[in-house]
């Protein structure tokens, strides 16, 4: 039974175990992994480290810093720049470093070069 | 300093009742035109469920945080933090650092590899039916607890600004409120219902933007003495610190974690946000989306800091907590107080507005599910033609809707902020641990997918119910029994990381291989977008 998660299209006689197995597509497996999981770790240590704190050293978290604002607020405000900050960081390493390898990915799956059997199938391209 | 209102006298909200109605009549006969008006184009399921995948990035973005910011976003952390202090600033941070979750990990690879639903994704390359079946359940689940927050919320909003405090008379305007729901979804399949989001979100940010304002401009825009007003009014320096609400015990504190493990791993699990993501052309797009609504929600969880402490320091805990509606009347009573019966009734049609839209993004989103994966895929086997499949989804609406009204009917009055955060942690535990291995993990199989949704959702379920939320307290849906097992009353915590190793043994256990061919197809175009579905040209 096929999958009827996508429609037949110009990936239908790719062979992906081919497309899957070139240098250029492991590169751009490791350049995504190597960014995404380390950042979600990392953001989300420092989550939970905040978490932690503002759970079990309420003290340290009510200590005044200026006027009426303690480090609480303080950590809690850098949790959204935190967040904002991870956010245009992704943004221009994917423009930079994913899109342009995964455009011609596309490009050369779209110009029937993993086709299966070797021969070219016309008409599937949009 | 501006000259500070007088006291809010919460008997005179009874004269408002007229022009909040007026003000919520003119929004519902905007967006029906809008809704009529986008709603010609809608010929296939790609239509309705996708609206044709022809919105922008931008609007899609704007969209999603219509989606997300809920009456528990805006009512019940306003409230939260206007009571609690310190400890509802902590829902403003899950809700937004969850969204890092959906960016790196889940919004462009899931757009690329699905069609119109999640398990589209989760079923790519395991065993259709099994999966499916397990998705669509878990999307249901999730569904139904969102809506009768949402619906819940309607009632408690509805006490105070309608001044209809009758059980009777409230559960007539949560059955008007879910029959124009209905009515939205109906005609306006995905396309009306996203347009209805991006008008109640930029009248939401709007909103909340004056009450800011003028709030920070009562305090001589000084957030310090802005601090200092609620100490002085709350007579309690401890609202500036975590812990007023969380901090009493350790089984609290113990909570507190849970919930919030729950928030930052909820919002890449909810259905109807992932959703949302197929009414994009690209996953360019997609990632476009994502950071537009990062930025929109985080600026608006910026503004309730401050909504929730003015409200705390101008209006009074005990005036919010002794005002129909309690704890969740936090901003409409800041409204009142700032600018009177007019911001008071416009911020109350934006608030109905919100939970409106809330609700037809969820309503859209389980009768897709339906639809899509448990009558076209499992029940018809695939054999069902695209307009069967849509006239399904739309009688699904009409039957969903009417649960929804009645679950709000009987969850009126319950706390709406938990019950959002429970559909989070029910999703965060029967959805993201599949999504995530079927992602990344290569050797992940159809038997660790089944366990781990199952697995999942039946512990966060069981836990709930066994959780002082259900019985044994004085807060509870049924304070007069005990049978309350379980001390936390977020699941989250225990039923999150089961589901994670449900999904590995179930996977180690598994004798049967996946098919490699279908691993590479999904990872390929996961990650470089070929064959996914484009926009539909009209």
């Amino acid at each position: 039974m096929g999958n009827e998660a996508h429609t037949p299209d110009a990936a239908a006689s790719v062979d992906f175990e081919q497309v899957q197995s070139t240098g250029q597509f492991q590169e751009l497996r490791r350049r995504h992994r190597s960014f995404v999981f380390p950042m979600a770790v990392a953001f989300l240590l420092w989550y939970f480290a905040y978490v932690l704190l503002a759970d079990y050293a309420v003290d340290f978290m009510s200590t005044k810093v200026w006027g009426n604002i303690n480090v609480g607020l303080v950590l809690g405000l850098l949790q959204f720049v935190s967040t904002f900050a991870i956010t245009g960081w992704y943004v221009h390493y994917s423009n930079r470093k994913l899109d342009p390898i995964a455009t011609e990915i596309r490009h050369e799956i779209e110009g029937h070069e993993f086709d299966k059997n070797g021969h070219r199938v016309g008409g599937a391209n949009k | 300093m501006i000259a500070i209102p007088a006291a809010v006298d919460v008997s005179a909200l009874k004269d408002t009742t007229l022009l909040n109605m007026g003000i919520f009549a003119l929004f519902v006969a905007v967006t029906m035109v809008i809704v009529f008006r986008a709603s010609r184009n809608n010929k296939t399921a790609a239509d309705y469920y996708a609206a044709g995948r022809s919105f922008t990035g931008s609007q899609n973005g704007t969209a999603i945080a219509g989606d997300y910011l809920s009456a528990a976003s805006f009512l019940g952390i306003t409230g939260a933090i206007a009571i609690n202090g310190y400890d509802g600033f902590m829902y403003s941070i899950g809700f937004l650092v969850a969204w890092l979750v959906a960016l790196l990990l889940v919004a462009e690879l899931l757009r690329n590899t699905g069609k119109f639903t999640m398990a589209d994704v989760l079923s790519f390359r395991l065993k259709q039916r099994p999966v499916r079946i397990a998705a669509a359940i878990s999307t249901l689940a999730v569904c139904f607890f969102y809506l009768l927050a949402q619906m819940a919320g309607a009632g408690s909003l509805i006490s105070l600004l309608l001044g209809i405090s009758d059980w009777g008379g409230q559960a007539l305007v949560i059955i008007v409120v879910g029959a124009l729901m209905i009515m939205y979804v109906l005609i306006g399949g995905m396309k009306g219902t996203t347009w209805v989001q991006i008008i109640k979100a930029m009248l939401l940010i709007a909103g909340a933007a004056v009450m800011t304002f003028w709030v920070m401009a009562i305090y001589g825009f000084n957030i310090s003495a802005l601090l200092g007003g609620a100490v002085e009014t709350a007579k309690n320096p401890a609202v500036l610190n975590p812990g007023l609400q969380y901090g009493k015990s350790d089984t609290s504190k113990l909570d507190f974690m849970s919930l919030g493990l729950a928030l930052v791993l909820g919002t890449a699990a909810l259905p109807h946000v992932l959703m949302r993501f197929y009414t994009v052309p690209t996953a360019k797009e997609a990632r476009k989306s994502v950071v537009w609504s990062i930025w929109l929600i985080g600026i608006f969880y910026l503004f309730t800091l401050v909504l929730g402490y003015g409200a705390a320091a101008l209006v009074g805990a005990d005036t919010i907590k002794g005002a129909p509606g309690g704890v969740n009347s936090a901003a409409p009573l800041l409204a009142f107080h700032l600018g009177g019966p007019l911001l008071l009734g416009f911020i109350s049609a934006v608030a109905f507005a919100t939970i409106l839209a809330v609700v037809a993004g969820l309503t859209i989103t389980a009768a897709a599910s339906f639809a899509h994966d448990i009558y076209a895929n499992v029940i018809a086997k695939g054999n069902a033609d695209a307009a069967t499949e849509v006239r399904v989804a739309r009688r699904t609406v009409v039957v969903i809707g009417i649960l929804a009204i009645l679950g709000g009917i009987f969850a009126n009055g319950q706390n709406v902020a938990f019950l959002v955060a429970l559909a989070f942690a029910v999703a965060a535990s029967a959805n993201l641990p599949t999504i995530i291995y079927s992602l990344f993990w290569r050797k992940f199989t159809t038997q660790g997918a089944v366990w781990s949704m199952y697995g999942g959702l039946a512990s966060a379920i069981l836990l709930i119910v066994f959780s002082p939320v259900v019985s044994g307290a004085k807060t509870s849906m049924i304070p007069g029994a005990n049978f309350a097992l379980f001390p936390l009353s977020n699941p989250g915590i225990v039923s999150i990381p089961l589901a994670f190793l449900l999904g590995w043994l179930g996977t180690t256990l598994d004798k049967r291989r996946e098919d490699p061919a279908k691993q590479a197809e999904m990872e390929v175009r996961s990650l470089t977008g070929i064959g996914a579905e484009k926009a539909v040209d009209h």
